[in-house]
């Protein structure tokens, strides 16, 4: 589903990602995990297609297609959803009516029509169900107000909305107290599935119990320097980073 | 000193030949207040840029054009315009003269829509006109050259159940329109008004709009006004508004510039009673090399009066805006409450914004704010947006809608806003 081959990226000068490869298959969850600066959000913006990162080298490849050619906008009908690590709010645009923009352009792309207001209605309290958002908040301004928690779980109700094959999670468990946590790992749990995978970015491990991931990789200057099974999270989690980062530097020397 | 400065600009003698023969509509009321205004053209000329209020609104391209005053006696389809669901009494102008048998008005009891009137006494223009001298040439030529009149009186204690909705049209080539309206809203009394200022896109026509509207509202009246205004790039548009608001009297603007090539609009609002509410409201969105100008003037004149200006503009292209937002509390106007904001967003490198709050204070115990802003589009937003799946263009679509959505929140009947959201997604400003 999803290649990643030798990534390198860069903001400004500053070379963040330094040949980063990953391989996701159908259905698989991948946890990156690492230390703060290790590259982890830029990974995420750069399969999302933000601008301010530069590709300097390597491919990735979503479905057989270059995903580097493709606009942020090409790549969400296409199927890959972003979940932010810091949601943007947008005053004056309701939550209803950009979800109903989005849903009708990535049906257009799937040659299918747009829904019905009764069906999208159906769908929108169905899924908002999923994350235990309220009615209310659906009907507001984008993440206008939205505490933290909010937020998060206005991310995983347009996932759940959207229906994307590729789900990347950017810390979205940053800032949740345990409760919150739990709600928005039901709502990806929910739409784990055979054909749908999932990059699950994280600091902590802690999300992973409940979210249980296939894979673990642990990310450092800009590469993934080692992986494992759902065990090296809870070894991360008891030793630190430390280890690893003495792992790698005697590698080098 | 005075005989250099009166023969200057030839420009100006080929712009006053060009009108000569008409015959100021305002004549039967006030021969000699347009006797004095005829005068007074001599003294005057058109503003240059040296002068503060048109520094950044050059005349100069009116002011060589020859415009003439003519009736149009032809066909005008007026139904594509009418504002569906409002059930409005329409009155027509046509190059600045009322077309009776174009317009349909709905009949009600204390009501009068007229041409002529026989007491001018409450219509406080007239007296405003006496005691002040008008400086600017746009204002002397609105009365020494009148087009046509309009009466609309409601009587106290009458709510118009029927929105009444004027229409300027301008056909043939060069035209320049100079219609006087005057409203009078009665003690108790309620109206909406709406006014559409109508491009035509079938005639690539010079026109130049000189309307005026003086509107009095008396004691505990309200009058809700949506100004719509729908030019095309050749109109030139000055307009003014004078609004004289008595005790516990409520006024509302929204001004609603949607299309047109070059805008000036004047609105002057006074309050001299006690208890009085007035809202400013407006959004522009000129593009291509448009200019929309907005001079606002809200004269607070007596105590415990409130003030509301919100006026937001999207510039994209080569397009220049303007704001100037005069707020002025007396000395005796203490608890005043003033507020004024004025947000801007420049989708272009080349798009020009110039604003300025004018905020003179004399009374002590007030409470006047004003907040400016002019920026780009919010970066973040638009990859959000992209993120999702709507195309960059979509994407600024809609958060354009939403910049502006707050000024159409303003727009109280339905079927105005219905309407100018469909005027604004014809010329794809809004996404569907």
């Amino acid at each position: 589903m999803l290649i990643i081959d030798n990534i390198h990226a860069r903001i400004e000068e500053k070379e963040i990602l330094q040949g980063l490869s990953l391989t996701v298959k159908p259905g698989e969850v991948h946890a990156i995990m690492g230390p703060n600066g290790s590259g982890k959000s830029t990974l995420a913006a750069v399969l999302a297609g933000k601008s301010d990162y530069e590709v300097t080298e390597g491919s990735i490849l979503f479905n057989g297609k270059d995903l580097l050619d493709m606009a942020p906008e090409e790549r969400a009908r296409e199927g890959v959803f972003l979940a932010f690590q810091y949601p943007v709010e947008i005053p004056g645009v309701s939550n209803m009516n950009f979800l109903k923009a989005a849903l009708t352009e990535i049906r257009k792309h799937q040659g299918l029509e747009p829904l019905s207001a009764k069906d999208f209605l159906k769908k929108v309290s169905e899924k908002s169900k999923l994350v235990e958002l309220d009615g209310q908040l659906t009907n507001r301004s984008v993440n206008e107000g939205f505490s933290g928690g909010e937020k998060k779980r206005n991310e995983v109700f347009q996932m759940a909305m959207l229906e994307p094959t590729l789900g990347i999670l950017d810390e979205t468990d940053s800032g949740l107290d345990i409760d919150a946590l739990r709600i928005v790992a039901n709502g990806v749990n929910a739409m784990r599935s055979p054909e749908r995978s999932f990059v699950v970015i994280t600091h902590y491990q802690r999300l992973l119990d409940f979210i249980v991931p296939d894979f673990v990789h642990v990310l450092y200057k800009g590469r993934i320097v080692k992986s494992g099974t759902k065990e090296l999270a809870l070894e991360l989690e008891e030793r630190g980073y430390d280890w690893i980062k003495d792992e790698v530097e005697s590698v080098k020397a | 000193m005075m005989e250099t400065s009166l023969k200057t600009n030839p420009a100006k003698e080929n712009f006053l030949n060009a009108l000569e023969g008409h015959s100021s509509a305002l004549t039967k009321f006030e021969p000699l207040l347009v006797a004095q205004h005829q005068e007074r053209l001599s003294e005057l000329d058109f503003p240059t840029s040296r002068v503060e209020d048109w520094k950044y609104t050059r005349t100069a391209r009116i002011s060589a054009e020859q415009w003439k005053i003519e009736n149009h006696s032809g066909k005008i389809d007026v139904a594509p315009y009418l504002i569906p669901q409002t059930a409005a009494t329409t009155l027509v102008f046509v190059n600045g003269f009322w077309n009776e048998s174009l317009s349909t008005i709905k009949e009600q009891k204390g009501i009068s829509i007229t041409r002529e009137i026989s007491d001018l006494s409450a219509f406080s223009q007239f007296n405003a006109w006496l005691e002040t001298e008008n400086k600017n040439i746009f204002q002397t030529l609105r009365v020494s050259h009148c087009t046509d009149t309009l009466f609309i009186k409601i009587e106290k204690g009458v709510c118009a159940v029927h929105p009444i909705h004027i229409f300027h049209f301008q056909k043939g080539e060069n035209n320049v329109s100079l219609p006087a309206i005057f409203v009078l809203a009665e003690e108790k009394s309620e109206l909406n008004l709406i006014e559409s200022f109508v491009g035509n896109d079938q005639h690539a026509e010079k026109h130049l709009c000189c309307r005026a509207i003086h509107i009095d509202v008396k004691k505990n009246a309200a009058v809700n006004f949506d100004k719509i205004q729908l030019e095309n790039d050749l109109h030139f548009s000055i307009v003014e508004e004078n609004i004289q608001m008595e005790e516990h009297a409520l006024f509302t603007i929204n001004t609603l510039t949607v299309d047109g090539g070059w805008i000036r609009n004047n609105l002057n609002i006074t309050i001299n009673g006690k208890h009085c509410e007035a809202n400013l409201h407006g959004f522009y969105l000129p593009r291509r090399k448009q200019l929309v100008d907005n001079h606002t003037f809200v004269d607070h004149r007596v105590p415990d009066c409130n003030s509301n200006e919100l006026y937001k503009g999207i510039l994209n292209d080569q397009s220049t805006a303007v704001f100037n937002g005069k707020v002025f509390v007396r000395p005796d106007a203490q608890k005043t409450n003033a507020y004024q904001n004025n947000s801007n967003v420049l989708l272009s490198d080349d798009a020009q914004m110039f604003t300025k709050p004018e905020l003179e204070i004399y009374a002590d115990d007030v409470k006047c704010s004003h907040g400016t802003s002019t920026g780009q589009m919010d970066d973040d937003a638009v990859f959000y947006l992209r993120a999702r799946g709507l195309s960059e263009d979509g994407a600024k679509k809609l958060l354009t809608s939403a910049f502006i959505n707050d000024v159409m929140g303003k727009v109280k009947s339905d079927a105005v806003r219905e309407y100018v959201v469909n005027e604004l997604h014809q010329r794809q400003l809004l996404v569907d």
